[in-house]
């Protein structure tokens, strides 16, 4: 443990003193592969898959869609897994070019951890979790112990939601990573299991008996999610939120990874501008001309990405008509800036 | 005899400290004038903050209060300072436990009882061969939280037993519990230093009756009680701490036990025999011949074992116990300030290994005195 400290002393010093100041667009170009931080553990997100033996998830997606932008393949990335507690290290130090998982924004880790946001992919809100018939309300939580993962907002809000209420005997259990909290949370140490709510119905879906366990209905904070890169790079930053804001802008246009091949026919000059067959905007960003159409074509547009892992065909259902993550003329928030 | 070194070797050797200063130097420099450059000052300022996490347990220290929970409008170095507790705390307990059962199955490997030189031999080879973290993990999943549910708890004498812990039966001490200390005192010394006067003998157990009724209770009873969720109140110890606890002092007893054997092993048997023929019985061998002898090998490897137990708490965290590590992680998350931060725990870390080395290398020097090399 002494030499794991060491260690990341030693990677802190080195990783900040050896880079070098241009931006990571060009060395990310020039290396020819994607160096993409990941959850490795939570259903639906970022996860191994069983079958495959391959990285699957939502967040898991958007680097394939970096690396298809950059490289025209979505299999140029290399993951990198990282748990809550390394993430913002690893952001900052450079051990990866980019990080997709499950990230909450929050004005101190944008202040304060080194780290710059990309635009949000998902706008979830923490939850608690019981075992059906302990709680109808979170009210009724008072005295109970509740277990989450360390190094997240997750471990903050609950204690103020606590600290709020003036509850007494209320304790707060703090775990490595989610599924050892889910764990100790099937075993009985705690009565209630607090995270995304997103990330609770992917752990509830992963055990045997999932009508056994209960999601209460209150949401206690708000959690946007967006990948994060380190501070002060405009050029990689814009590169990659302009990404993210084309699978938005697809879906928008009702443009699909099937449905591509008919746009790349269409008159719209909008269209044209934005599938890269006129004017320069891919390469203003410093990104390949025809960026939008390997992107679709790699992994489709926002909504192809959600279904493919929270639609009602998947095993982690979480509808999104109507909710924040619809597109904004759904009632939602997604919504992209123009492509001109 | 002492050799002079030469001027060439004075020069080298200075030359070899200068540039492993100079790249630590470099490598700090280096490290500050990037993380400024991405607008992280480096600065410990933020210590004086909220902390805003809670910790499953832990005491800490507050201006006016003394000794305390810790709550989450404490700051981060209050936090810090309960996960330095919380590491001492169990480091100090397994330091104890640790030896005891080490000296029992080292004794037992040496023993002529074949049934306990089996076991002895079984034990060690099972736990030394295992990764730590493992063995945590079994203690913690597969054996604390297996007992029965707070529904279901054991219960004998006030005392809870479940997977949520072990509640005990606790007292705490009133604001009247000095004055009522120092009434017992005083009746005491009065009592011996008047003996000789009769009318003291009448008079002394009216002013004990009359102080303890204005000064009772001097101290409250805790007994744990069942709430909605779970047993609160009284001494707890919670299933982290345990299996962290048991995790450590199984773990270093293994070594400890073999540290023993060897050094009772490498006691030539010539002592033995000496000491037999002196017409010793058995145990005053071991007492006076044996022991002084093996204890002074064993220090040094001893002190090995001790500063290992301590730095393994560290892995306090996979069994979420609030140690000193664990509470670094959370505060690198919620602060940022992961530099920071891993430099105090490091300096903490070191503080606690030097300590205890130097505390053992005193009784080191004592013994080797005593009995002279």
């Amino acid at each position: 443990m002494a030499l794991r400290l060491v260690w990341i002393v030693m990677v802190f010093l080195l990783g900040l003193g050896a880079l070098a100041q241009g931006s990571r667009l060009d060395v990310v170009k020039e290396r020819g592969r994607l160096i993409c931080g990941v959850n490795a553990k939570l259903p639906g997100f970022g996860f191994l898959d069983e079958k495959t033996g391959k990285y699957a998830g939502f967040d898991i997606d958007f680097c394939k869609a970096v690396a298809a932008a950059l490289f025209n393949d979505p299999n140029k990335v290399e993951y990198v897994p990282l748990d809550a507690r390394v993430r913002f290290q690893a952001v900052q130090n450079g051990e990866v070019d980019v990080a997709f998982r499950n990230t909450t924004v929050t004005s101190s880790r944008d202040g304060a951890a080194g780290v710059d946001f990309l635009p949000v992919t998902f706008y979830d809100g923490q939850g608690v979790m019981v075992k059906k018939g302990r709680a109808k309300t979170l009210r009724e939580l008072e005295g109970a112990t509740f277990c989450t993962t360390q190094g997240t907002t997750n471990e903050k809000n609950i204690s103020d939601y606590i600290r709020a209420r003036r509850w007494a005997n209320t304790r707060v259990l703090t775990f490595e990573d989610g599924q050892k909290v889910m764990n100790a949370f099937l075993e009985g140490r705690c009565d209630a299991f607090t995270a995304d709510k997103s990330q609770l119905i992917g752990y509830k879906g992963t055990t045997p008996n999932p009508e056994a366990l209960e999601v209460l209905r209150e949401t206690i904070s708000k959690e946007p999610l967006a990948g994060m890169v380190r501070e002060n790079d405009s050029r990689w930053r814009d590169a990659l939120a302009w990404i993210i804001y084309a699978t938005i802008q697809a879906e928008e246009y009702g443009i699909t990874s099937k449905n591509l091949s008919q746009f790349l026919k269409s008159d719209s000059p909008e269209i044209r501008r934005f599938l890269g067959l006129e004017g320069t905007l891919g390469k203003d960003l410093g990104l390949p001309q025809d960026f939008a159409q390997r992107i679709l074509g790699a992994v489709g547009n926002y909504g192809e990405i959600y279904d493919r892992y929270f639609g009602p065909k998947s095993s982690f259902a979480i509808p999104r008509f109507g909710t924040l993550n619809a597109l904004q003329r759904q009632g939602g928030l997604m919504y992209s800036p123009p492509f001109r | 005899m002492r050799f002079a070194p030469r001027p060439a070797e004075i020069l080298l050797q200075a030359l070899v400290l200068g540039a492993v200063v100079g790249v630590l130097l470099f490598f700090l420099h280096t490290a500050r004038e990037r993380m400024a450059a991405q607008g992280i000052p480096f600065s410990f300022a933020f210590l004086a903050q909220e902390a805003g996490f809670s910790l499953s347990e832990g005491l800490t220290y507050a201006p006016g209060e003394g000794l305390r929970p810790y709550t989450p409008s404490d700051t981060y170095w209050q936090a810090f300072l309960a996960g330095f507790l919380n590491t001492l705390r169990v480091a100090v307990a397994g330091l104890v436990l640790a030896t005891l059962l080490g000296f029992a199955i080292g004794a037992a490997r040496l023993s002529r009882n074949p049934l306990a030189r089996g076991l002895g031999f079984l034990y060690v080879e099972l736990v030394r061969n295992t990764p730590l973290l493992l063995q945590l993990f079994v203690w913690y999943f597969a054996v604390l939280l297996k007992l029965p549910p707070v529904e279901g708890a054991l219960r004998f004498l006030g005392i809870w037993l479940s997977q949520r812990g072990l509640f005990l039966p606790w007292i705490e001490a009133t604001p009247k519990a000095y004055g009522f200390l120092l009434l017992l005192l005083g009746t005491a010394l009065a009592v011996w230093g008047l003996r000789r006067y009769l009318w003291a003998k009448v008079l002394l157990p009216l002013v004990l009756l009359a102080g303890l009724l204005f000064l009772w209770p001097p101290f409250n009873f805790l007994l744990p009680e069942r709430t909605a969720f779970g047993v609160r109140g009284g001494l707890e110890v919670s299933p982290e701490f345990t299996a962290l606890l048991f995790g450590l002092t199984v773990y270093t007893a293994a070594f400890i036990a073999e540290v023993v054997r060897g050094a009772l092993l490498s006691i030539p048997r010539g002592q033995w025999e000496a000491a037999r023929a002196l017409g010793l019985d058995e145990r005053t061998v071991l007492r006076v011949v044996i022991l002084p002898q093996a204890v002074r090998i064993a220090l040094p490897p001893l002190i090995n074992q001790y500063l290992n137990l301590t730095k393994n708490s560290s892995l306090a965290v996979a069994v979420a116990y609030p140690d000193l590590f664990s509470v670094y992680n959370t505060v690198a998350n919620q602060s940022g300030r992961a530099l920071e931060g891993v430099l105090i725990v490091m300096a903490v870390y070191l503080s606690i290994s030097l300590g205890i080395s130097a505390l053992v290398n005193a009784y080191n020097r004592r013994v080797i005195l005593r009995w002279g090399v």
